[in-house]
């Protein structure tokens, strides 16, 4: 932490991390996403409910979208079963040896689940519920 | 591999860690319980699927516009799961301004700078948890 970086912004692009990297770097963006997104939908609540304004309101119906429910899942869920990984994987070291294996069974869960709630969103909303 | 057995001093930086993966956990919990609970209540019946997401996490009437939300209200307006929505957004909102301030300290050195923004991000946490807690209660 606040070490001396000499290394430039492609050349860390070019960083072969494989999975765990893309992980890692998919784990903060999420987080930062549902900082951002539940931030917002504090303040939105809040001005709705005080003086019913606008401006909480095109919050919340952006939010609601279904085409932005899409990525709003996808955040929500691999940041929710990445951090589980991580946290089995942090409680019990030993696991560490298998972390590899970890990701791909995180990912073999992750697509049903997404998948399953992509179909849901898709034919409630195309069909109408 | 044999895990190596260190004793961590006692530090902000190892609380906060411990807090992630503890408040990472209970979040998981805590929507569990509030999914069962809408489905118990009859949100099988009446609610579609995005619906039933945005009420399990945060069940508030001042959150949701469009979706329609039926004498479910009636069911969530209880002194219990207000405490389990203060819960939720109290573990939620540390969670997140912890990894916020992680994710930046990452990319600053030791410096002014890393002082004013750690307390913007205090502050900013603290004024985000008050006004959901007032949201929560006003409701």
């Amino acid at each position: 932490m606040g070490q001396k970086r000499s290394v430039g912004f492609f050349q860390g692009l070019s960083y072969r991390g494989g999975g765990p990297m893309l992980a890692w770097l998919l784990h903060r963006l999420s987080g930062l996403g549902i900082l951002l997104l539940v931030g917002l939908h504090i303040y939105a609540s809040f001005f709705m409910q005080q003086t019913g304004s606008d401006i909480g309101t095109a919050f919340n119906i952006v939010y609601e979208n279904w085409i932005f429910q899409i990525l709003v899942i996808f955040i929500i869920i691999f940041h929710a079963l990445n951090g589980l990984r991580i946290i089995i994987l942090d409680t019990w070291p030993q696991t560490l040896r298998f972390q590899r294996e970890a990701l791909w069974l995180q990912w073999f869960i992750f697509v049903p689940i997404y998948g399953l709630t992509i179909f849901i969103l898709f034919s409630t909303s195309l069909i109408g519920s | 591999m044999q895990a190596r057995k260190v004793r961590p001093g006692i530090s902000f930086e190892y609380i906060m860690w411990v807090f992630t993966r503890l408040s990472g956990f209970s979040m998981f919990l805590l929507v569990i319980l509030g999914m069962l609970g809408a489905l118990y209540m009859g949100a099988r019946l009446q609610m579609d699927l995005p619906t039933l997401m945005r009420w399990t996490f945060f069940p508030n009437p001042n959150h949701v516009v469009n979706s329609e939300i039926p004498d479910l209200t009636l069911g969530w307006a209880t002194a219990f799961w207000q405490v389990m929505q203060i819960l939720i957004i109290f573990f939620a909102s540390t969670h997140a301004f912890n990894g916020f301030r992680v994710v930046i300290e990452d990319f600053l050195g030791d410096g002014v700078l890393r002082v004013l923004l750690r307390g913007l991000i205090f502050l900013f946490w603290l004024c985000s948890l008050i006004i959901a807690i007032y949201v929560i209660l006003a409701s």
